[in-house]
């Protein structure tokens, strides 16, 4: 069984794209769609990463980062962070909140397999 | 027998002896030497203008006629002195302290400085005092006749009315020449007080060397006299009580009242504490004035023949003894009665009359106010001395036209019970601050309205000038109205019944009066300083000054106390602070100096608000309130005018920081806007990239290339979606719209728009309630655009809706001139804070994606109502989510 990854993002067709892709690569892909309980779900869950969208429906994705990065389980869990939002302040408030790897929307599938390697084999 | 013309050199010696007096007493108080002046025994003399030449000779005629009742005359003013502690020292506080100027002056300043009253009291006293003025001139033509009657038939005798004439004038002239020789402050006149002070005991002398002669030198000693007293007439007069106290009380009503009196009393009263040493010392004064009146009255009637004028026994008994030289004195003794009185009266009238008619007037005539140009002065001393001639020549017509004969024997009384008509609003005044103005006016008129018609007009005699028939029956037959019986009460002695009504009446009217109205604010102000003068500071409020400019002060002095005394006065001002120049700090002290000055020259009100006019300082004049009143309008309307636009200020302040809040809010919106584009856009163009990207991969079965190729067209969709959605809210806010007008029905409309807006919808489709037979109303407008904003709240109520059984209510209704249409939901509605932002573009208000839409519906929505001349706006407090549009029910269309 491969490596787990969750996947927090509310868009349902990208939700579809994205699971697809790195369920052919052999990793396991858990999805949750909303921002209230994300925490809870990544906790509870404890993937080897997360792929965290931004404007999610009752959190935003960098509050929900701050708070996995306060939390000592999650602290260290690799975050790759997505978003449709590409500009330089969303980069700079992701990294400020403790972001593994930031890609803005539409993403090349390949970038995104390579950045998911690259972050679990560390 | 002393021939008439040794006799009128020795009244020409006389005068010019008085005249002597009072430049001396001018002259030292100018230089201020005059301290022996200011004694309290010259005070007690001057009140001795109480016995005029009536009570000079006439008490003894009165002991002639009816016994010891000529006593009740002197018992009342001698229990006035008694309880000067009561009302005299009240009314001496308040003259100085309100720089009163006369007996109307102080009525008229206790009830607010009305001068319709100081005028009132002012006629009332002149009216009251021109018989007596003619009694003084009777008396001394009298005695002149007596001296030509015992004369030698070879000389021609005086002419009646030309003797009458002479004193007359000779009076008014030493009256004009002392009494107004400067306008003094305060109406104090020491030459002429020293005169009368004089005069006062030239007749005192003058009676009591008459009495001892008559008494040791005519009846033969003490016991002698006592003896023919028992067996004389007047032995066994009985005293009526009533008539008594009626005339103990009239004269010391009379006392108090009498405006000479009162001049003496209180104008000319240099110090309170005077009143202590007059208080014993007047009534001992009056005393030894009627030591010998009785002695002299039997004598009199025993010696002289039978038929001779008692009221002249004092001259007779002498001159009929051979004693030339005493009678001489006596002679002087009665003249120097006559002619304080009458020099006194006529400065205390003249006061009055020029003070509260004529100043008044002319000071109106002229344009008012102290600015008039010219030297006031000259009109006040002008005015003065017209009254004065014109008060003397009164009695003097008087005493012309009432033919000089008994019928002003009589008239001493009358005038007495005419003047105490001023005692209830003078003592009401005094110790009740209730007493109004209105209560002073009906107490006076009733008064006098009495006092005219039930004793002075009866006094002429019945048929004179009341006809006999109202005499004895009354106006119209009313007998309760008869003049010397009201109510039937007949048999009254005419005197005291008419005392007892026009006093008790006057009192009545006064009291109601004062009840039924209400004082005036300076009424107020002026009964609280009577009523509790000795609260008060001795002095009425100071000046606050400092503001006052000194120049304008020396010229309105200059204009007043002429201009050499102005400037001595304003220089010695100026010593005494210290200053060098002529020009004093104009200080409280100062100020209150100067218009003591003012004052007597142009009263105390107007000398106040002159003063008030230049500074600008706090006053109570009349004309101070009522400019002071305008201004405090003035500072209300300002402040008023002031908070309105500090009002404004702050509603404009509070519509910009809503304007400003607001536009940070689109300022933060326009800046998300791009944010928002970016990600609307994008969020699309993932799927596509990423599926198009899996699509050109090998490997997919059909039905996975199928679907990806299904989201990869939708998505395309969207976008598109998208694209239109800005490019026509681009168009509508930049007014770039075509719209096509039509005749529509808007349940047509309503059909379209429910039609369009749920077909295909997945999942439970919400429920609508419209009703139909509302909804068919013609409307002028583009019908497609109007269906885009209904099918878009439709859409949303389906979007968004979260009740169990969604149901929408399409409610339409006409008001006025528009058509509504609500669309309510039965969900929970939009949260509060939000309900404003609904109608910006992407301001999801849920951002929950399934809504599908870019956020830009509502925006939308707004822009084309605008268009179409109507609105649409969040309804809020209806339960759920409440949107309404309205549009012009003729269907006109908005300018654009």
């Amino acid at each position: 069984m491969g490596k787990r990854v969750l996947l927090i993002e509310d868009e349902p067709n990208i939700i579809e794209a994205i699971s697809f892709i790195l369920s052919r690569d052999g990793w396991s892909v858990a999805t949750h769609a909303n921002g209230h309980d994300a925490v809870d779900k990544v906790t509870a869950h404890a993937p080897d990463l997360l792929i965290l969208d931004v404007m999610l429906p009752g959190k935003s994705g960098f509050e929900i980062l701050r708070e996995l990065r306060e939390a000592e389980p999650t602290r260290g869990l690799p975050v790759l962070m997505l978003t449709a939002r590409g500009q330089t302040k969303d980069r700079e408030m992701a990294e400020r909140a403790g972001v593994s790897r930031f890609m803005t929307k539409p993403f090349s599938n390949a970038d995104v397999l390579d950045a998911v390697r690259e972050l679990v084999a560390v | 027998m002393a021939p008439l013309n040794i006799l009128i050199a020795v009244c020409l010696i006389y005068v010019a002896f008085l005249f002597v007096v009072a430049f001396a007493a001018e002259r030292a108080a100018m230089r201020g030497r005059g301290g022996w002046l200011r004694s309290p025994v010259v005070y007690t003399l001057s009140l001795s203008i109480y016995c005029t030449a009536w009570t000079f000779y006439g008490a003894v005629g009165y002991a002639a006629r009816s016994g010891l009742e000529y006593l009740t005359i002197y018992i009342g003013p001698s229990l006035v002195m008694f309880g000067w502690w009561w009302v005299l020292r009240r009314l001496v506080r308040i003259g100085r302290s309100q720089r009163i100027t006369s007996i109307a002056d102080m009525i008229s300043s206790r009830y607010g400085k009305s001068n319709m009253l100081a005028v009132g009291v002012t006629v009332l006293a002149v009216i009251g005092t021109t018989p007596y003025i003619a009694l003084q001139l009777q008396s001394v033509t009298l005695s002149f006749e007596v001296f030509s009657d015992v004369q030698a038939a070879g000389q021609t005798a005086p002419d009646h009315g030309a003797t009458a004439l002479w004193v007359a004038v000779g009076l008014s002239f030493f009256t004009i020449l002392f009494g107004t020789r400067n306008l003094d402050v305060n109406e104090r006149h020491h030459g002429v007080v020293m005169a009368i002070a004089v005069e006062a005991v030239v007749k005192l002398f003058a009676l009591l060397a008459v009495g001892v002669f008559v008494v040791w030198g005519v009846a033969g000693g003490m016991s002698e006299t006592l003896a023919r007293i028992d067996a004389s007439e007047i032995g066994t007069w009985q005293m009526a009580g009533g008539r008594w106290a009626g005339l103990i009380f009239l004269s010391a009503a009379a006392f108090l009242c009498l405006p000479r009196m009162f001049q003496v009393l209180v104008v000319e009263n240099d110090n309170e504490s005077h009143l202590r040493t007059a208080s014993w010392a007047f009534p001992a004064y009056v005393m030894v004035m009627s030591l010998f009146v009785v002695p002299i009255a039997v004598m009199g009637l025993e010696i002289l023949p039978e038929g001779a004028n008692p009221d002249l026994f004092v001259l007779t008994l002498p001159l009929a003894t051979g004693q030339e030289a005493l009678a001489m004195l006596s002679f002087l003794g009665g003249f120097s009665s006559a002619t304080s009185m009458v020099i006194v009266a006529a400065i205390a009238l003249s006061t009055m009359v020029s003070n509260h008619i004529v100043m008044p007037i002319w000071l109106r005539a002229t344009g008012g106010g102290a600015m008039v140009s010219g030297d006031v002065r000259h009109v006040v001393i002008l005015s003065r001395r017209v009254s004065i001639a014109g008060v003397v020549g009164l009695g003097y017509l008087y005493f012309r036209f009432s033919g000089g004969g008994t019928a002003l024997a009589s008239i001493g009384l009358i005038a007495f019970a005419g003047v105490s008509q001023f005692l209830p609003v003078l003592i009401g005044g005094l110790f009740w601050r209730g007493a109004t103005r209105v209560g002073a006016f009906c107490g006076l008129s009733v008064g006098f309205v009495i006092w005219v018609y039930a004793l002075l007009l009866p006094s002429f005699g019945a048929g004179v000038i009341l006809p006999a028939d109202l005499m004895a029956e009354g106006p119209f037959g009313l007998g309760w109205l008869r003049p010397e019986a009201f109510f039937g009460i007949a048999g009254m002695d005419p005197l005291i019944h008419a005392i007892l009504w026009s006093i008790s009446l006057n009192t009545l009217a006064f009291f109601v009066g004062s009840l039924v109205s209400f004082p005036s604010p300076l009424e107020r102000l002026q009964g609280a300083q009577f009523v509790n003068i000795f609260e008060h500071s001795s002095r009425p409020q100071s000046w606050a000054g400092g503001k006052a400019q000194a120049e304008d002060l020396m010229v309105m002095a200059q204009r007043i106390i002429g201009a050499r005394e102005a400037q001595a006065l304003f220089e010695s001002e100026a010593r005494k602070q210290g200053m060098s120049g002529v020009l004093p700090e104009p200080n409280a002290r100062f100020l209150d100096v100067l218009e003591r000055e003012l004052a007597g020259s142009v009263g105390t009100a107007t000398a106040h608000a002159m003063i008030g006019q230049i500074t600008g300082g706090a006053s109570v004049s009349v004309e101070d309130l009522m400019a002071v009143a305008n201004e405090t309008a003035q500072i209300m309307e300002h402040s008023s005018q002031l908070e309105a636009k500090s009002e404004e200020l702050a509603r404009t302040a509070r519509q910009l920081r809503q304007a400003n809040e607001k536009l940070t809010q689109i300022s933060v919106q326009k800046d998300a806007f791009l944010s928002q584009i970016s990600h609307e856009l994008r969020t699309p163009m993932t799927s596509i990239r990423a599926f198009s990207e899996i699509l050109r991969e090998d490997g997919l079965g059909a039905g996975a290339r199928d679907k990806y190729a299904t989201i990869i067209h939708d998505e395309a969709i969207r976008l598109t979606r998208l694209l239109d959605d800005l490019l026509d809210l681009s168009v509508l806010e930049n007014g770039q719209v075509s719209l096509r007008e039509q005749s529509a029905d808007l349940g047509t409309v309503l059909d379209h728009a429910i039609a369009t807006a749920l077909t295909g919808v997945s999942g439970p489709v919400i429920r609508i309630r419209r009703d139909r037979a509302a909804e068919a109303i013609r409307l002028h407008t583009d019908p497609g655009r109007l269906a885009q904003v209904f099918i878009n709240l439709i859409g949303n109520a389906q979007k968004y809706c979260d009740a169990e059984a969604p149901v929408l209510t399409i409610e339409v209704r006409r008001a006025g001139g528009r058509v509504v249409v609500d669309f309510i939901d039965n969900g929970k509605g939009i949260a509060t804070d939000a309900q404003g932002m609904v109608f910006e573009k992407f301001a999801r208000v849920s951002s929950a994606h399934r809504a599908g839409g870019a956020g830009l519906g509502l925006a939308i929505c707004r822009e084309i109502m605008l268009r179409l001349g109507g609105s649409v706006s969040y309804l809020p407090g209806q339960g759920g989510a409440a949107f309404r549009v309205e549009l012009p029910a003729s269907g006109s269309m908005a300018a654009q």
